[in-house]
């Protein structure tokens, strides 16, 4: 479980996190939304730990997140970003190795090349092992960066929840590789143990994949719950600026129309 | 996936590099004015250290010139080899060579100012004075670039904004060398002139131990943070995310990088290319793994510096070239056709 209370985050006078409080279960799907500015990537990268809070706090199963040493948090909380160019020609098993990088000193176990192997097999990117990675197209690059991030955080950790963080990884994915990767994370989080909070902008996607969505609005929830609470007409209209119509096809399900 | 991805592709390459060394080391023993044989080596080597007056000419000079020099001349090589790496590294820019945060030019400038004022100094440390004036140098000109960068703006903190203060300080503290050269007497400017240009003929016994121990302590800090390096090749926040301390691995490498560049430069004058093109060549042959680099480098350091001093030697045959004029002679091109290779990514 991750719980987040009251955490605020300052820059020069302006306060782009303002006293978010919420609750990430294990074994569900939480998506971030809001317009541009809201807050979205400062509190994915507040509650990865990659910006410290200036007030609040952040449980990680209720330790706070500031007292957990870096390396060890690498090996149950992993970031997904966008877009990851590698610097020098490197071969994709040695880039999802890099996965593995916080669980072993010297060189890789076999618990370390077995994660390799299955996380590979997951993404469907075994093939392209041997490839240098600088040549894979970008759907085929972001494909071996799933498998890099899972790797890091692929076996259960005893007694501790896994954290996977979404920033945006799905904006330069067409829809077929977003909807297939949105897939693969609920067929992750039957697991029971993961808790993933992501970060996305195309609403529908959020309607359609996530147990969870937290609304955005200048740096404060504006609302938090399932699909149904959380994207009314007056949410979308107060965030967005903008009014859709909302098109329900059955009791759970909602879509978002803007003409 | 291979059924072993880790049956390195990098296996069987240390083996092949080391032969490689011994083998043009021993050429570069044996070659010179006076002809050494290997009972002359044997000989000098068993008895030569217990008992130094009992010695021939040819095992003298093998042993007071020749050996030390060799072996300068490998450790130097490694050294800027590994330096070469590890700021290629940590800039994930190819572009990059040892000097570039301020270390070559601010040990030029540590040099020269000894080879202008020295006399006047109240500080004399024998023949280390120009070593030391070399390293201080080289370390106050890195410490400016780090701290400069530092206590700016978040902008200067990045690697780019390091970078480019490193470019301007090169260029302050060359322009020091410049002055320094232009106020000198002719025998001092001469001096500069000379050791800006790279030679080993000052090699010596102690300068071989001093070498050994920062190369030494170098590559062992560094394959350490191997692992590290490579995270860092997609970026500071994925390093971070891994859980990397990216701050302070930057300076630690720095810090190696200004040990090992420092103590080499300090003995040897200004070495170019070398740094530059060894992590070239390596990733070409095999991939980009720091680790596999690392070692590769300090191998391919020494037989690229080790041949480049042959030739310094044989082509003006009796007199000796600078080996820094073989150095960027022959590496430039060498680099050009290395880069316009179809091949080869950068």
């Amino acid at each position: 479980m991750l719980s987040v209370q009251e955490v605020t985050r300052v820059v020069a006078g302006k306060s782009l996190v303002d006293r978010v409080s919420a609750t990430f279960e294990r074994g569900e799907l939480s998506l971030i939304i809001g317009p541009n500015g809201a807050g979205k990537s400062t509190l994915i990268k507040l509650l990865s730990k990659q910006l410290r809070a200036d007030a609040g706090a952040i449980g990680y199963d209720s330790v706070d997140v500031g007292s957990i040493p870096n390396r060890e948090l690498a090996r149950i909380r992993a970031v997904l970003s966008q877009n990851i160019e590698v610097s020098f020609p490197l071969r994709v098993w040695e880039v999802v190795m890099m996965g593995r990088y916080p669980h072993f000193a010297g060189r890789p176990g076999a618990a370390d090349v077995r994660a390799c192997e299955e996380v590979m097999r997951f993404f469907d990117v075994s093939e392209m092992g041997e490839r240098d990675y600088s040549t894979l197209s970008g759907g085929e690059k972001q494909r071996v960066h799933f498998a890099r991030v899972l790797a890091q955080i692929w076996f259960a950790a005893s007694g501790k929840s896994r954290y996977l963080f979404l920033d945006e990884p799905l904006t330069f994915l067409d829809i077929y590789y977003q909807f297939e990767f949105m897939g693969k994370v609920r067929e992750l989080l039957k697991a029971g143990d993961l808790v993933v909070v992501g970060v996305v902008h195309d609403l529908n996607l959020a309607a359609r994949f996530a147990d969870k969505i937290l609304l955005l609005h200048e740096g404060r929830v504006l609302a938090c719950g399932s699909k149904t609470e959380v994207l009314t007409q007056e949410n979308i209209k107060t965030a967005f600026r903008l009014e859709p119509t909302l098109v329900r096809t059955d009791e759970k399900s909602v879509h978002l129309v803007f003409d | 996936m291979p059924a072993k991805p880790l049956a390195s592709p990098y296996a069987g390459m240390t083996p092949v590099l080391a032969l490689a060394l011994v083998a043009i080391a021993v050429f570069s023993i044996r070659f010179g004015a006076v002809a050494i044989s290997f009972g002359d080596m044997w000989s000098a080597l068993t008895r030569g250290f217990a008992a130094p007056e009992s010695l021939n000419l040819t095992e003298r000079i093998f042993l007071e010139i020749r050996l030390p020099r060799a072996l300068a001349c490998i450790l130097v090589g490694s050294s800027l080899a590994v330096g070469g790496v590890l700021m290629q590294a940590l800039f994930r820019n190819p572009i990059v060579e040892p000097g570039l945060v301020g270390t070559s030019s601010g040990a030029a400038f540590g040099a020269s100012l000894y080879f202008v004022l020295g006399a006047a100094l109240k500080f004399h440390a024998g023949e280390w004075t120009l070593p030391i004036a070399a390293c201080l140098g080289g370390a106050l000109a890195t410490a400016c670039v780090f701290l400069l960068a530092e206590t700016g703006t978040a902008q200067t903190e990045t690697t780019t904004g390091l970078l480019l203060i490193g470019i301007a300080i090169n260029a302050l503290f060359l322009s020091g060398v410049g002055f320094m050269s232009y106020i000198a007497r002719d025998p001092q400017a001469r001096s500069i002139t000379f050791w800006s240009l790279g030679t080993l003929s000052g090699a010596s016994w102690r300068a071989v131990i001093l070498l050994a121990c920062s190369t030494l302590i170098g590559l062992t800090v560094a394959l350490r943070h191997a692992r590290q390096l490579n995270a860092l090749m997609m970026g500071e926040d994925e390093a971070l995310y891994l859980g990397i301390d990216v701050r302070r691995l930057k300076l630690t490498i720095i810090a190696v990088n200004v040990m090992i560049v420092a103590v080499a430069t300090s003995i040897t004058g200004i070495i170019s290319f070398v740094g530059l093109i060894v992590p070239h060549l390596l990733r070409l042959l095999k991939g980009s793994d720091n680790r596999f680099l690392l070692i590769g480098s300090v191998f391919l350091g020494a037989i690229l510096l080790t041949g480049a001093d042959i030739a310094a030697r044989v082509l003006l045959r009796p007199a000796e070239l600078p080996i820094g004029i073989v150095t960027s002679a022959v590496g430039a091109p060498v680099f050009i056709t290395l880069l316009r290779r179809r091949r080869y990514r950068f």
